[in-house]
Parts: structure tokens; sequence; C-alpha cells
């Protein structure tokens, strides 16, 4: 089962024949995802790594019956090629690029809201389904397939924690990078929920970090839904009010949205946090065992 | 990016923004000509003197005053330039060094002629990420820390979120104007105002426009006396023109060296200096040190390719800092190969020559082992570590020798 991307998932990359398209792409195909195709503007009708090329996302929809997108177009045009792909019946699109000016997602946010798809990104790893689908750019060998589903806003701190659960003696459902950026597609909260609504998930690990209130959001579900044990940890704690830490959307703001506020609100809602990066996979385990 | 006051009126003008007039001066000798100039068109001896740094909070300092004459222009506009401006605001607060003026702000005098018939308003834009949409947040209660207002009133800050794909619509603006207690033509200058506003804030992609105070004045203009204004980093490529009103002498030096490298690097107070690949490990791993019994002395996220050149910037970049006592390195090799950043770490450390404090390096991911192996075996002075739990304990070591 897992979420989002299975063995069955008919994926395309949009900027597939660029150099983060090629490389990623061949990475992809190299770990067994099922990749039908890709898409670049006037490049249609050719072929790019024994697959076809298409002119836009609507031909790859209706001639290779693509379902899913991975997205490596470079920020001045990641918006368009989001909106492109919702349009033209995507079901999950994924977006990889970082720096999307923020105003343009504002925009995409609400021109999606048409469509029935689910944005997951931008500015992300991708998600992975273990030894069924690599859409992004995660290395797949630190996976395992098995019963643990990770979110995250990060992306070598999510490598990270998958690394510390295969290690653990334990695998992953699927992992959801979900972004760093303010404005994202899809939450904390609405990954969780994807999480918790699937069989095959039996633990989540949940990893946030400053600014925002996505993780709180997630905290409130949790405690009033949740059906399985979840380990939380949030990046930042040490960092300063006012500065952006890497990440566009890594910016305290106020009072609710430090590391403490955040790790206070998800242990009232019943989620093992752990303070240190080097303990969630331990914890998951113990957790389970319980 | 920030802007300054001037260049944040600069561009509402540009939008037909009303503004409190004013002329940058970088000397005395500008500030006398635009002294003469500005009161040749307000016909009015009085003039602002304001300095112009990023920080809020100048007039505390110190580094606004009112002119009466220009005896007394002379002697305000040399005080404030070329002063360390303390305020609440810059580094260390009002007991911390201050920041070095370096331009002033001639303006005019907008509360005359009837001071008493003025009335201080405030009006932000800023992105709403709950909402995912932009906000206009508004208050009768100008001219004060909005923060201190949302505490103590919450009552009296007000919100208008603005539909992401219809834009503002022209009620949203009548109803902004009433709230803040405006009627005749105070009234329809506010709604012309909001729209110019707006316009300009999406036109701009800015993060955040703050004008406070935002002035109803004696009759009846709507003017804004300050300006505060962000732009999204990640929009600056299509405002080249925004871009190149970069003022770096308002940064940390390093963090612009770090930054024209392509390195992301905030400096923080700590002793324990890294260097990691990715933001959300790079907080973590700040997180470690802090757990471990040191301090982070910076954030800094090394990116995908740390290869020796990146490497070597990196340690230049760290050990600016004196206060750094040791540094971790902390790497997950994903698509990167540990053994090839061992090699760039080993490279980069015998091209800097003799790299005084302790170094721990944590690779983990593709090829870890055969890293450690490399590192461990280079001779040089480094501790090497696979697991985050190790490289923790090799940080706390450093403290309990210490």
């Amino acid at each position: 089962m897992a979420v989002l991307v299975n063995k069955d998932s008919r994926i395309i990359v949009q900027g597939f024949t660029g150099k983060e398209g090629t490389f990623h792409a061949e990475q992809m195909i190299a770990y067994g995802t099922q990749v039908v195709g890709g898409v670049t503007p006037g490049k249609g009708g050719s072929s790019h790594l024994d697959k076809p090329v298409f002119n836009t996302v609507a031909d790859a929809v209706k001639l290779a019956h693509a379902d899913t997108t991975v997205i490596f177009v470079p920020p001045p045009f990641a918006a368009d090629a989001i909106m492109e792909a919702a349009e033209a019946g995507i079901k999950v699109i994924i977006c990889i690029t970082e720096g999307i000016p923020v105003q343009d997602m504002v925009k995409v946010k609400a021109y999606i809201a048409n469509f029935d798809c689910r944005l997951i990104g931008p500015n992300c790893p991708g998600v992975i389904t273990p030894e069924e689908a690599k859409c992004g750019i995660m290395p797949g060998f630190i996976h395992k397939k098995g019963k643990i589903g990770i979110v995250s806003r990060s992306g070598t701190l999510t490598y990270e924690a998958v690394d510390q659960v295969t290690k653990a003696g334990m695998g992953q459902s699927t992992c959801i990078g979900i972004g760093g950026d303010p404005i994202v597609g899809t939450t904390t909260k609405e990954a969780v929920e994807l999480l918790m609504n699937d069989p095959e998930t039996e633990g989540i690990i949940m990893i946030g970090e400053i600014g925002g209130g996505m993780e709180a959001e997630a905290a409130y579900y949790i405690k009033e839904h949740g059906t399985k044990p979840v380990v939380g940890f949030i990046a930042g704690q040490t960092a300063p009010k006012g500065r952006k830490m890497g990440h566009a959307g890594a910016i305290i703001g106020g009072a609710e949205d430090t590391a403490e506020a955040k790790m206070a609100i998800m242990r009232e809602c019943g989620i093992h946090v752990v303070s240190s990066p080097a303990e969630i996979g331990v914890t998951m385990k113990r957790v389970l065992n319980k | 990016m920030n802007l300054h006051e001037y260049q944040g009126k600069e561009l509402l003008k540009k939008f037909g923004v009303a503004i409190q007039e004013g002329i940058v001066a970088g000397n005395m000798q500008e500030a006398m000509e635009a002294y003469t100039a500005l009161t040749a068109k307000t016909n009015s001896p009085f003039a602002i003197v304001k300095a112009q740094i990023h920080a809020g909070g100048r007039g505390k300092g110190g580094g606004v005053k009112l002119a009466k004459n220009a005896a007394d222009f002379e002697l305000h506009a040399n005080n404030i330039l070329g002063m360390y401006l303390r305020t609440p605001q810059t580094a260390g607060g009002m007991e911390g060094p201050g920041k070095l003026v370096s331009k002033i702000l001639v303006a005019e005098d907008a509360y005359a002629p009837d001071f008493d018939a003025c009335k201080e308003l405030y009006v932000s834009i800023l992105m709403d990420r709950e909402k995912k949409c932009n906000v206009i947040i508004y208050s009768t209660e100008g001219g004060m820390d909005i923060e201190k207002v949302a505490e103590e009133t919450p009552e009296k800050v007000q919100k208008e979120w603005v539909d992401a794909t219809l834009g503002l619509q022209a009620f949203q603006t009548r109803k902004i104007a009433f709230n803040l207690d405006l009627s005749g033509k105070a009234f329809k200058e506010m709604t012309s105002f909001i729209t110019k506003l707006y316009t300009a804030f999406v036109a701009s992609d800015a993060a955040l426009f703050e004008i406070n105070p935002c002035l109803k004045t004696g009759d009846d203009r709507i003017i804004a006396v300050d300006a505060k204004v962000t732009i999204d980093d990640n929009a600056l490529y299509r405002h080249p023109d925004l871009e190149a009103q970069r003022d770096n002498s308002e940064e940390d030096p390093t963090e612009v060296e770090a930054r024209e490298s392509d390195l992301n690097y905030v400096k923080l107070d700590g002793n324990v200096g890294c260097m990691v690949n990715g933001a959300g490990l790079a907080m973590a791993t700040m997180d470690i040190i802090k757990l471990s019994g040191g301090e982070p002395a910076n954030f800094l996220d090394v990116g995908g390719t740390a290869d020796a050149k990146r490497v070597e910037l990196a340690f230049r970049i760290i050990l600016k800092d004196p206060a750094v006592k040791a540094i971790l390195i902390n790497i997950f090799g994903g698509i990167v190969r540990c053994d090839r950043v061992a090699q760039g770490v080993i490279d980069a450390y015998k091209n800097m020559g003799n790299i005084h404090v302790p170094l721990i390096v944590r690779l983990q991911g593709t090829n870890a082992d055969l890293a450690k192996k490399m590192i461990d075996e280079s001779g040089l002075a480094v501790q090497s570590a696979i697991a985050l739990e190790e490289a923790a304990d090799l940080v706390r070591n450093v403290f309990e020798k210490a």
C-alpha cells in the first residue's frame, strides 16, 4: 500500500533533459522507479534516457498515462510547471525546486485548489516508497521497506532519520519530504494524516523545524485522531529569533514558533519528542516495542 | 533583503504612495544642500534628520531629531552622521557597540502645521503562512511597537486577508478606512493609499511592508512617515534594481563573504563552529553541540558539493571568528560519496596549514567506513565519527577536558 507513490505510479520528470533532471531521473530509473517519460517544451518527440520526451504535461498524460510528476525546473519557471501539471490532470505533483518566489507560491496554492491533485514541496527532497518508487533526490540505498512513515521539512536530516530507522532494524513505508518553504503544498498535518490512514504504517516520525505553525497543527490532529505512536524532533533549538536558517521558512517570527514552544505542544499532544536528533531511531524502536 | 527607509520610500513613491518627502545625504555638504532644497520646497525652516540604518527604534538612541532652523539642522546632522547609533534592535541593544550611521534622510516635518490634528496610524502587509495569502494588518494605534499593542489591546490590531487570485477588492479598502475611524477626504485618501500600497507590495515581491507611523495629517492627507521594506530573497532575480540597493555594510562582513561564495552562513555567539550539508541537518547539528555542552558559533550549510574548495572556503569563514574553540563537520553523504568529502577535508586541512582548534569530522552515508579510515590514516589531528551520537560524545570530550 504505502502512500502517494508506489510501483504502479506512472511517473514523469519535468525539466527532464536539464542537468539536474537528467542526473536524478537516471538515479530514479536505476532504483527501479516506473518513469514513463519526461517533459521539456520544444523537445517533444525525441527520447532521453530511453524514455519519451513530451512538449507538454497534457501530452504525457494523454500518451503515457502519467499520474505523478517530479519537477526539477529552475525557480523562475517552477510555479508555472506546477500549474501545468495540475491542469493536465496529474494527481501527485512533487516539486524539488528550491528558491521559488513566495508570491508565486501564493498564486499556485490558490490555483491548484481547483484540481484533484496533491502538491508535495517545493524545496523538498521528494517522496520515496522503498523498493517501489523513488521520486526525488534522496539516496535510495539508505532506505529499506518497512512500517515506519516519515514526514520532514528537511532533506539531509530526513536521510539521517531514515538511516537510524534502517540501522535499528526497522524500515520505512513512505518518507515524505514536505519542503522547507513558507508555503508548501502538503502540510505536516496532511502528511501525518496520510500515514495515519495507511494500513502498512505502524509508527510515524515527524521532523519539524523553527518557523510557522505546521507542527502544532499536526500535533493537535494527532491528539484528536492519532492511532499510531509518533516520534517527533524539531530542529533549531539554538536558532536566534528573526534570522533565516537556510530554508526560506525556517525563521522564528514570535513566541509560538520557536523549537521549545513546538516541542512543548507536541509533548502535550502525546508525541514522543526527542531533544537530540541522534535519538530518533532508537526512540521509535523503543515506543514500538512497548 | 532589507531596504533602508529612504530606499523603501523611493519604491513606494514609484507606485504613487504618498510619503513624507525627503532627500538622502552621505556627508555634511550633501546634508546642507538637502536642507536648503527641502526647506525651499516646504516653505518652512523645519526638517527632520533621520539616521539610515536597518534597525528600528532609531529615535530611542538619538537617531531622529527635529531641526527648527539651519543652525539647529547643522548641529543635529553633524551629530548623527558618523555616530554609532544604539537602538533596542542593534546588536547588543542599548549596551552594544551600535551601528555606524553613514547616511541620513533629511525629511519634511510631516506633522506641520497642525501637530494636534495629526493622527498616527499603523499599516503593514505580509504573507500569512497559515492562510497562504497576503494579509493587511492595521491599527489606530500607530507610532508605537505593534507587538506591544497586540499584546495589550489585541482588539485594536485588525487584519484583512487578500484573495490570492482576485487581489485586493475596493470594499476591503473601504472597510480598512472605516475601521481606522476616517471620514471625508482622509477616508478617500486612505482607500487610495491602501490600494497603491498593495500594488507596490505585490509588484516588488516584498516579504514585508511596515508603515509605522502612517500619518493622517491636519489637512487630511494620508502619508507614509516611515517605511520598513523587506524583499523576498527568492524573487531578487526579477528585481535587479532592488538587488543593486543592497547595503553590505549593514550585515556581518563574514556573512557577506559567505554569501558571495554561495555558502549559507549565519554568525552566532557560541564557541563550536560547524559545517554541515543541508539546512535542517545544520540546525540539528547546532542543537547537538548545545546538548553536548558547547554553544554553536554559526549556522553553515555547505550544500550538495562538499569538495575540497568549498570545505576550505567554509574553514576560512568559520575560523575568522576568534571565539571558535572546536569545529564539527557533519556531512550526510547521499549522492555525494563520503570518501570524496573525506578527501576534500584532508586536502583543505593540508592547504590551510595549521588549524589550531580540535576538528571533529562525522561522515555518514555512502562509503562512510572508507571515509573514516582515510581520515584516521591521514596523520592529521582530526577525530572521526560515523554515528551522530559518537560525534556528540567527541564534542562533549572537548569541553570536559577544558
